[in-house]
């Protein structure tokens, strides 16, 4: 019915590779090349974005300057719905930068067709569907909101811990360690499912039917990088009340 | 990879997801119809509402994707595997 070189190609397209990295050899660690790659191309595209909103800014602002302010107004109502008007200023940075770069990452891999670049192994994807990514992230909130807890109170900080009876002391301190597993496995495996139920839904119908679960993927990395960055502003605030 | 074990850890990775979207489906049923309920009670309070649920359905779907990543370690990375 189809040629050779068809199915060849679209499963080639629709290959899963899970678990295949492209290393690098860095002072004798092994990293994963490909999710580097992916980071620093967003990190060239945020500079980007916020150079052009704040070269020759305006009272009145335009164009790119519109849209970056509108970016910024959304991270820092995520940062003072949770953290309140009196601690936000200091921690929109912070949101900001999660909420953007996991936006960016997300949509880089749901939007980019890197499958097109051949790497000698593994693939181009989202960073955000390697654990290590996720995990860098999520132990990242945790000092977050360590530092904040023990910046504002001291040594009190501690005090939570027993809190509201003695008794709930391991599952206080369980709770430390539950909260980056949980915010890093949410991440990535969510951005994998999206890839992984695209690369299947592909390999079996390759034309028109994959495209409601390539919406589905890009609503959902916007969800998960709005998620996450909620999530990390109620921890600080947590530590902080 | 022995085809026992390969065969026990598929039929582990079902059911590890199977199981795993059985309670946060039925949560988050009930949490989308209560957030309709408000809805149509306060249509002024949507935004909020939408908000919330989100949140919390995000919440319920997290419990699903730790079966997912059991799963997929069964799959991609099978510790038993020698």
């Amino acid at each position: 019915m189809y040629p050779e070189t068809f199915y060849s190609n679209t499963f080639t397209l629709a290959d899963v590779e899970v678990g295949k990295h492209f290393y690098w050899n860095i002072a004798g660690f092994l990293v994963h090349g490909q999710v580097l790659i992916v980071i620093w191309f967003v990190l060239l595209l945020l500079l980007g974005f916020s150079f052009l909103g704040t070269k020759d800014a305006d009272r009145i602002p335009t164009s790119w300057q519109n849209f970056m302010e509108a970016a910024v107004d959304f991270v820092t109502d995520i940062a003072r719905d949770q953290l309140g008007e009196s601690f936000y200023k200091e921690w929109i940075p912070f949101i900001g930068t999660l909420f953007l770069f996991i936006f960016g990452c997300n949509w880089a891999g749901a939007v980019i067709p890197w499958k097109l670049i051949q790497l000698p192994e593994g693939e181009f994807a989202a960073p955000t569907n390697d654990i290590n990514t996720t995990v860098a992230l999520a132990l990242l909130t945790s000092f977050a909101y360590f530092y904040a807890g023990l910046s504002k109170k001291g040594l009190g900080y501690f005090k939570r811990y027993i809190q509201p009876l003695p008794l709930l002391l391991p599952i206080n301190i369980l709770e430390d360690f539950t909260k980056p597993l949980s915010l890093s496995f949410r991440l990535f495996g969510n951005v994998l499912a999206d890839e992984l139920t695209i690369s299947v839904l592909t390999s079996l119908v390759p034309l028109v039917v994959p495209l409601p679960i390539m919406l589905l993927g890009i609503f959902a990395g916007s969800v998960q990088a709005l998620i996450f960055s909620t999530l990390a502003a109620a921890y600080i605030a947590e530590a902080l009340e | 990879m022995d085809s026992i074990i390969s065969a026990a850890s598929v039929i582990a990775a079902g059911l590890s997801i199977g199981l795993a979207a059985i309670g946060p489906g039925i949560g988050q049923g009930n949490a989308a119809g209560q957030a309709v309920e408000g809805i149509a009670r306060q249509p002024e309070a949507e935004n909020k509402i939408r908000g919330t649920l989100l949140l919390s359905l995000a919440f319920m779907e997290a419990l699903t994707i730790y079966g997912l990543v059991v799963a997929l370690a069964l799959l991609f990375a099978n510790p038993f595997n020698v």
